[in-house]
């Protein structure tokens, strides 16, 4: 199968290859597939206070098709809010990297992966906001004895 | 440097001592070999003759015993179809195995809707089915033993001569698929107890859709019915006008790898096990699949943990191999060969082939080693199972997300 200039340019250049702290709690990460199934993606992203990510890096396990979808996939999502990266789909990517048929689901565990990356910093956020607020909730309770 | 061949396996290029004999037939000697009332059939027929005891010479056979197919695809069916059916009723059981080529599993996977029953020997880790096994599944109604010389994908010897006695034994015929193994290592069909043996001309430097079956006249004498019928050429077996110029072009390769197989078996063999070496002294975690021990000269399998194999054999685009990965097939499962070893998934997933050749040169091993590591270490960099594994992390442990 011969392969799209651009899937070949992400493969020769992937974009934003690396590793986040994923006990930071700014940071969600997400993986996604299996080794079995001959592919494992792990996106990850760093977000400040806006909901914005500043910072997202990928690493992959898999064809050329799926790195490719993964590297563009933290290309498109850097800079934009929690919410525009929801609105991504893999369909985008598809179009942009010439992907045949039978790479679709290459596309789709890139958005599988952008959006557990996501649920995984909103959960720490929420988590960390219910331990706050049961730490203030245990404090006011202490200052009335 | 051009591109580098290393997947003689799927097919060889002709070699041109071939094509010279080929050519007049291909040219102004078009007679048809069954004519036997002019000069054009005779010389037809005079030709094909002598591409059947080049092909028999490699097997030790008669000529007489050589019977031409389009190659191994019908060869296989021929044999298995055309066993079960001429001996259907002395009994229905065939025994074959779980890692065989396409063109056996399949046809006996047809024969289990039509009454018969397989049993599927299960190989070891290695690829190899041992003569106990085989002793073990033969049974009162057993007809057929159908097990492959050598493996395609690892390059596995089955220990024929040993299944071939148990056959004897048992009186149960023995047919072997040795498409890959023909005219690469020695075969003798009397002393290894072979029936019936399937070749095909693409794999040893001749022409595509030809090759022959080998079935045996004497001790037993075996019969087959035809899956072609028609005009009733090659004893019966075979209908169809013969293909004069692929049939020259089978038998001088045939002879031409005789030859050469004492040199060329060695030189190739020292090229693969550079091949590895090589690999091996630059690479941690890759592990070289099938049997050192007992594997063909050519054939190289070898598993890079923690890279997918489509992805790596992006990396080296003028090299021309293949992979057990699913990526590369449209089925999305990964080679059945491998996994039949009992490898995970993940690891046939990370398998390369080589397979190298007549024309595979030392410069060539070179680059190959080259490209390879590069790749590999390129991939890993990239690799989440790689980062991991590298952090001590048991990759069998992890729940991962399956789809
Ligand atoms: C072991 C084995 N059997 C059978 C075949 C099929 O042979 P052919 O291409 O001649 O039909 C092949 C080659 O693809 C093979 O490697
Ligand atoms: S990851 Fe298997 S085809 Fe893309």
């Amino acid at each position: 199968m011969a392969y799209s200039d651009k899937v070949v340019d992400h493969y020769e250049n992937p974009r934003n290859v690396g590793t986040l702290d994923a006990d930071a709690k700014n940071v969600g990460t997400g993986i996604v597939g299996a080794p079995e199934c001959g592919d494992v993606m792990r996106l990850q992203i760093e977000v400040d206070d806006k909901d914005r990510i500043v910072d997202a890096k990928f690493k992959t396990f898999g064809c050329g098709s799926a790195i490719a979808s993964s590297s563009l996939a933290t290309e498109w999502i850097k800079g934009r809010t929690i919410d525009e990266a929801l609105a991504l789909k893999n369909t985008e990517i598809v179009t942009e990297l010439a992907l045949p048929p039978v790479k679709i689901h290459c596309s789709v565990l890139a958005e599988d992966a952008v959006r557990a990356a996501i649920a995984d910093v909103k959960k720490k956020r929420e988590d960390t906001a219910s331990l706050e607020t049961g730490a203030a909730a245990a404090g006011a309770a202490s200052s009335m004895t | 440097m051009g591109m580098v061949y290393l997947d003689n396996n799927a097919t060889t290029p002709l070699d041109p001592r071939v094509l010279d004999a080929m050519l007049p037939f291909l040219k102004g000697e078009f007679g048809n070999a069954a004519s036997r009332s002019h000069q054009f059939g005779w010389t037809a027929e005079e030709a094909v003759e002598k591409a059947r005891k080049q092909v028999a010479a490699v097997l030790s056979a008669n000529s007489k015993e050589i019977v031409w197919t389009s190659g191994s695809t019908e060869g296989n069916n021929l044999a298995i179809l055309g066993a079960a059916r001429m001996y259907a009723e002395k009994g229905k059981h065939i025994i074959t195995c779980r890692i065989e080529h396409k063109a056996v599993i399949d046809p006996c996977k047809y024969l289990e809707t039509q009454g018969y029953e397989v049993t599927w020997l299960d190989p070891d880790g290695k690829g190899r089915v041992s003569a106990d096994q085989v002793r073990s599944a033969i049974r009162d109604d057993t007809i057929l033993v159908s097990l492959m010389f050598a493996n395609n994908e690892i390059g596995t010897i089955h220990p024929i001569t040993e299944i071939g006695a148990v056959c004897k034994e048992h009186g149960v015929l023995f047919h072997t698929d040795a498409t890959q193994a023909f005219g690469k290592i020695p075969i003798d069909v009397n002393e290894m107890g072979i029936d019936i043996l399937s070749l095909s001309a693409h794999k040893i430097y001749g022409p595509k859709g030809v090759g022959a079956l080998f079935v045996r006249r004497k001790k037993p004498r075996v019969r087959l019915v035809p899956i072609i019928h028609g005009g009733g050429h090659e004893r019966g077996m075979r209908s169809g006008t013969l293909n004069v110029p692929g049939i020259v072009g089978c038998g001088e390769a045939a002879e031409i790898a005789m030859n050469e197989m004492p040199t060329e078996s060695v030189r190739i063999r020292k090229l693969g096990e550079k091949l590895w070496n090589g690999f091996n002294s630059q690479l941690t975690e890759i592990f070289l699949n099938g049997d050192p021990d007992h594997c063909l000269p050519n054939t190289v399998n070898v598993s890079f943990l923690y890279v997918e194999g489509e992805s790596l054999m992006m990396g080296f685009s003028d090299l021309a191999v293949s992979s057990g990965s699913a990526c590369t097939s449209a089925s999305l499962e990964p080679s059945y060969v491998l996994k039949g070893l009992g490898l995970g998934d993940d690891i046939a997933h990370s398998s390369i082939r080589f397979s190298l050749g007549r024309f595979t040169t030392e410069a060539e091993i070179d680059q190959a080693i080259e490209q390879v590591v590069k790749a590999v270490n390129h991939l890993r960099d990239l690799s989440p199972l790689y980062e991991m594994a590298q952090a001590g992390i048991d990759l069998s442990k992890v729940e991962w997300q399956h789809h």
